[in-house]
């Protein structure tokens, strides 16, 4: 008989909840970080999002 | 997943909890209260989302240094009791593990915090993985007594890292933030070694009550809290001091040096007789001394950003 859940399962279970909402934050603070960053209006690439003041258009 | 991974499981799966422990969360805790110091007092400013980010990548970076420092000293905290129940010696963290854990999150953490900020932190943020992981863990903390002095540099390094995180570079201030925290750790250890049982001598690990005797670590103790003194004074009287800092400063290192001189002034012989009292004292004192330095500088900066 195939017992339902074991001690075994309950671990892996911890370990895939914990990575799964680590990753779930990882992905949430990257994408704040780039509303913020490109709703700022800095003059930047997509690329690295770091502000390049040189290009910067001038009138 | 498998079939061969559940008919073949290895002897302990380690659960999430394990992972988390290889950071060393209670140091990381030191690591995001100066770190967010730095950040707050530095002139100029960042967005909420990028000083959460910057907080969060630097304690990741710490944590990832911590990582390959288990990795690497499995052996010796194997055989020391205050250690042996870490992931790796304890056999629920395989040692691989922890070495790919502090590799992949050491290069996450540096690439997101040049992202976040700018790469002079991530540039300190890695010095600081190398340093401690490298300079301190693999090469000088087996060889030489001034160890802890030497691992003292990297847990200085988060208030300039989040220092620079702001502004793009290293200033007087934050070179002296450094300096309070690297001048600090040697007194706080080496009191906490004066009253505690240690077994770094079966680990091989040179350790000053050791190597020099307790005599001359009462002399050192006394004579990096002289040292200390005068950068925690400096600290107060840079552009992010002011009068709350400077007060603090001054009862603080007074209280500090009179406790390393009745440190300094007895022996073990002493000292056994009432239990450490003043070592355990000096102990205690060295918490509350980074914490309130630290604050002070928080509230100076808050009274600025009033007045």
């Amino acid at each position: 008989m195939i017992r339902a859940t074991h001690e075994l399962h309950d671990r892996r279970k911890s370990r895939n909840v914990g990575l799964g909402l680590t990753l779930v934050g990882f992905v949430a603070i990257v994408f704040a970080l780039t509303v913020v960053k490109v709703t700022r209006g800095d003059p930047m690439q997509a690329f690295d999002h770091v502000v390049r003041p040189e290009m910067e258009i001038v009138q | 997943m498998s079939d061969a991974s559940i008919s073949a499981p290895r002897e302990y799966e380690p659960t999430f909890g394990d992972y988390v422990a290889l950071l060393k969360p209670r140091v990381m805790s030191l690591v995001v209260f100066t770190a967010l110091v730095g950040l707050l007092v530095a002139p100029g400013g960042l967005h909420a989302v990028e000083m959460l980010a910057a907080i969060l990548f630097i304690a990741l970076g710490a944590g990832a240094s911590g990582a390959l420092n288990m990795w690497y000293d499995a052996d010796i905290d194997a055989v020391m009791r205050r250690t042996a129940k870490r992931p790796v010696p304890s056999g629920r963290v395989e040692p691989g593990e922890a070495l790919a854990i502090g590799l992949g999150l050491s290069g996450i953490s540096v690439v997101m915090l040049a992202l976040a900020t700018n790469l002079v932190a991530a540039g300190l943020l890695a010095f600081t993985i190398f340093f401690y992981a490298v300079v301190y863990s693999m090469w000088l903390k087996r060889s030489t007594p001034q160890n802890i002095v030497i691992g003292g540099a990297a847990g200085a390094f988060p208030p300039v890292i989040g220092w620079a995180a702001v502004t793009g570079d290293v200033s007087m201030a934050s070179v002296l933030m450094f300096g309070l925290i690297f001048m600090w750790t040697p007194p706080h250890f080496w009191a906490l070694a004066l009253f505690t049982k240690s077994d770094y001598g079966d680990a091989g690990v040179p350790m000053l009550t050791v190597t020099h005797g307790r005599d001359s670590t009462r002399r050192h103790i006394l004579a990096y809290t002289v040292l200390l003194a005068p950068v925690g004074i400096g600290l107060a009287l840079t552009s992010v001091g002011g009068p709350i800092t400077l007060a603090a400063a001054v009862v603080l290192n007074a209280l500090f040096l009179k406790g390393a001189f009745s440190i300094w002034r007895r022996d073990d012989l002493a000292a056994e007789a009432d239990n450490y009292a003043a070592e355990k004292k000096f102990f205690k004192l060295s918490l509350y001394y980074l914490f309130l330095h630290f604050s002070a500088l928080l509230a100076d900066a808050a009274l600025g950003g009033l007045l």
